[in-house]
């Protein structure tokens, strides 16, 4: 069947492709500016969301304390964040866009329904910084859905925009799949919220090839990346390196997809970590978890098989968050080893060298103490306890996939650049399709929400003024 | 399902939500959670009394159906709650009384109804249509010592029920009486029935009937509340001036009890509706459908109670009097005789669930 071919929808001025964060904030955005907008969402509605449904908290910057923020978090605080976590790998005018018009964005999101909550027993390192919604990623695109329909959004689910047509820099139409079949809409303007490609094991193959077949989804299966590549194919800028991700250790008994918040496991720098080889391969207590638990991911990934597997005494048990899976159990270290699967005489070596390299110390989970090994290679650094105490307790671990770091360039008005100069005038991009030109590499919490907002907004407050002259 | 696999799906769902966490702002079920690593069946048993059925965690949660984790905590709660409720039951022989219970208030009522017209109608004096006035008037239709003698025994047996229940819920949630009866617990406990904290959502209201946060579900169950503490201070208040001041019912508009009674009756009559109407139009995916007899039924009950207590007031100069009279003791002694065999139980055992949670909470700082 030829393009011509297809049943045309009704028009609409602004088209959204995306159905998270972003993708909301656009869509309102330009309805209040008074735009006929239609958000294509291509999950199922009891999926929508993308992966904001598994997100917590978004960052902001704002000179006085909130019911839900304490103190004060300001522009160079910020930037200096993004660029400890960046290395400065950023464009700095689209950052401090970011970050300046991030100021006290949780009024907007108040007023379109979203509900905060103060920090509790669990967030408490992120009080100054990040604001946490009351029930988490899943509660806000709710409540952006159900403000999105009363403003008079058309929202269509099971919608997958497959390809878009995109004529000398102006965008035309998108290629739309549904359950009743494909047709073509177009639209005035277009904005692509449709986030990165970590869904499509098939794209993730072409750049990591076998290995990717044992990593783990751990948000949407639906953020499958195909405005992305539709884009890239029809000449908009790519930014962001294609082949690097965000990647955590998850779980191995983790679900493909969709595991999100649950399957992490924090136990890392208080036990010790072996192939399955039974081998160390990494410095467990290099530094506080939350600036090392995104370099696991890759280092499992490394590993023969793609797994790995952390080895916890009875002391370590209550010290980091609950899993959701429990571990597997051995009187012994070599009983544990062959629950694991692994070679028993090797994980034993693997433990009695370790326990024999430990360096007496105070332990203390809450600073950089010294409790570390001498002589042994690869060292822990710290928190480093003999494993002695049984029951010992071991946990499979396999790489988990959180987002993709390939992207769309755009300007300040979130236009979508062109590989050959200039910029798409009537295109949008917003979210992690963009993101890329913010976050170079690396990632800080609740920042990717940031970006989403204000590049929602952005976008969609530019699409709207496109759309309407 | 039996309880056992009520207690293994409630632990696995609790599992996953401790490792998740992202619904602690909205109720004291997951701050209770979040100080435990593993749940034993008397932590389950004390989170499921804990729980107040608000479900906002249900429409925030990434894991719920069609997911495969299939996350459903209030109705995991929920199925766990009655059963616990049938083993908290004392005597144990009539914890088969909170199995189909629906059925149980329909007959208990119907059974008291036809019992008290047949009293009424054999020591009414003049029959029961014949008209009563002036002071004394109802133990005209039913005797002042019938009538005393089987409200006072329903009421001990009630009361000696209930207490024994409490002290199983203690027993089977691993409560310290110390703690249960510490002041301070209390004192954080009564606030939060009083208040009904947990039903304000973080703030917003709780989403009932539907996924929109709304505070009428607690505004209504606060007119049944305090209707019904005014109902029993108006009983209370007319039980002194009968017995102690020796001035009979009926008592003039103005009096004390009518005025205590009337502002009872209307608010539990207006609450009751209200909880009804909502409950016909609520979300049913996170109810236990299989409790759905036992709520109903309570509200009927309540209602029956508070309507034709209204219509003895209005009409208790008419014919209708002997008729309304005897309706009306039959509701409330169908209601008083199921106090510990219906969805009342659920203000006893909350209220402990809620001082055990004070206390814990304390204890965590």
């Amino acid at each position: 069947m030829s393009r011509e071919d297809l049943a045309v929808g009704h028009s609409c001025d602004v088209l959204v492709i995306g159905g998270g964060n972003a993708a909301l904030c656009a869509a309102m955005t330009a309805r209040e500016a008074g735009a006929r907008v239609t958000l294509l969402e291509s999950a199922p509605k009891a999926f929508r969301g993308g992966n904001s449904r598994h997100t917590r908290n978004l960052r902001f910057l704002h000179r006085k304390p909130t019911p839900y923020l304490q103190g004060s978090y300001l522009e160079e605080e910020f930037w200096d964040d993004l660029m400890l976590v960046t290395g400065g790998k950023t464009n700095e005018a689209l950052a401090r866009l970011v970050i300046r018009d991030s100021e006290d964005v949780g009024s907007w999101m108040e007023v379109h329904g979203a509900k905060f909550q103060p920090p509790l027993r669990g967030t408490l390192h992120l009080a100054r910084t990040n604001a946490h919604f009351l029930g988490g990623g899943k509660a806000l695109v709710n409540a952006y859905y159900a403000t999105a329909e009363r403003l008079g959004v058309e929202i269509r689910y099971g919608a997958e925009a497959v390809d878009l047509e995109i004529e000398d820099g102006r965008f035309r139409s998108a290629l739309v799949r549904e359950p009743e079949g494909e047709r073509r809409i177009p639209a005035a303007a277009c904005v692509c919220a449709a986030g990165g490609f970590q869904a499509d094991l098939a794209w993730l193959k072409e750049i990591w090839g076998e290995a990717a077949e044992r990593f783990v989804i751990r948000g949407s299966p639906y953020d499958t990346g195909r405005v992305l590549r539709s884009l890239l194919g029809r000449g908009a800028k790519a930014v962001g390196d294609p082949r690097q991700c965000h990647a955590v250790a998850v779980d191995g008994r983790a679900p493909r997809f969709d595991g999100g918040i649950v399957t992490r496991l924090d136990c890392i720098p208080f036990g010790i970590v072996v192939n399955r080889e039974g081998k160390r391969f990494y410095d467990e207590g290099e530094n506080f978890w939350p600036k090392r638990y995104a370099i696991w991911g890759r280092l499992v990934a490394g590993q023969p098989g793609q797994e790995a597997f952390c080895l916890i005494d009875a002391k370590a048990l209550a010290l980091f968050m609950p899993s959701v899976f429990p571990p597997l159990e051995g009187k012994t270290i070599g009983e544990l080893a062959g629950r694991l699967g692994l070679p028993v005489r090797a994980v034993e070596e693997t433990v009695e060298a370790y326990n024999r390299a430990v360096r007496p110390g105070t332990f203390d989970p809450a600073s950089l103490d010294d409790c570390r090994t001498e002589g042994l290679a690869p060292p822990k650094s710290h928190w480093a306890r003999p494993l002695d105490t049984p029951p010992f307790y071991g946990y499979p671990l396999r790489p988990g996939i959180t987002f993709t770091y390939l992207g769309v360039a755009v300007d300040e008005t979130a236009r979508v650049l062109r590989e050959d100069g200039g910029a798409c005038e009537n295109l949008f991009a917003a979210g992690e399709i963009m993101s890329g030109n913010i976050l170079g590499q690396g990632y800080m919490a609740g920042f990717g929400m940031t970006i989403g907002t204000v590049f929602g907004r952005i976008a969609g407050r530019e699409a709207a003024r496109h759309a309407r002259g | 399902m039996p309880a056992g696999d009520l207690l293994r799906e409630a632990d696995r769902v609790m599992t996953i939500c401790n490792a998740c966490r992202y619904c602690e702002g909205f109720c004291a079920v997951f701050p209770a959670m979040e100080l435990r690593r593993t749940f034993a069946a008397e932590d389950l048993r004390y989170l499921a009394n804990l729980c107040h059925n608000c479900r906002g965690c249900w429409y925030a949660c990434q894991y719920a159906p069609p997911h495969e984790f299939a996350v459903n905590v209030p109705r995991a709660l929920a199925e766990l709650r009655r059963a616990s409720w049938q083993e908290f039951a004392r005597p144990k022989g009539f914890a088969g009384l909170l199995a189909r219970n629906g059925r149980t208030v329909w007959a208990a009522g119907l059974i008291a109804a036809a019992l008290f017209l047949f009293w009424a109608a054999l020591s009414a004096a003049g029959g029961l249509s014949a008209r009563q006035a002036g002071p004394g008037a109802f133990y005209r239709v039913i005797p002042y010592g019938g009538m005393v003698g089987a409200f006072s025994a329903l009421a001990l047996a009630a009361l000696a029920a209930l207490g024994a229940g409490l002290v199983s819920f203690l027993r089977a949630t691993g409560t310290s009486p110390r703690e249960f009866f510490a002041l301070d617990n209390q004192r954080r406990g009564l606030r939060d029935v009083l208040r009904l904290t947990y039903l304000e959502g973080g703030g917003h209201g709780c989403n009932y009937p539907d996924e929109r946060f709304r505070h009428g579900r607690r505004r209504l169950h606060h007119l049944v509340f305090y209707g019904f503490l005014a109902a029993f201070a108006s009983t209370t208040v007319a039980a002194f001036y009968d017995h102690v001041l020796g001035v009979p019912a009926p008592y003039p508009w103005a009096s004390l009890p009518v005025l205590l009674g009337l502002f009872g009756g209307l608010s539990m009559t207006a609450g009751l509706a209200g909880l009804l109407y909502l409950k016909a139009r609520m979300d049913r995916e996170p109810a236990d459908e299989g409790g759905r007899g036992m709520e109903l039924g309570f509200l009927w009950l309540l209602l029956a109670v508070n309507v034709t207590g209204l219509l003895l007031l209005f009409w208790r100069e008419t014919a209708a009097m002997g008729t309304l009279l005897s309706l009306h003791l039959a509701a409330v002694a169908a209601f008083f005789a199921l106090l510990p065999y219906s969805k009342f139980v659920h203000a006893l055992y909350r209220w402990a669930a809620l001082v055990k949670n004070a206390a814990e909470q304390r204890r965590a700082g």
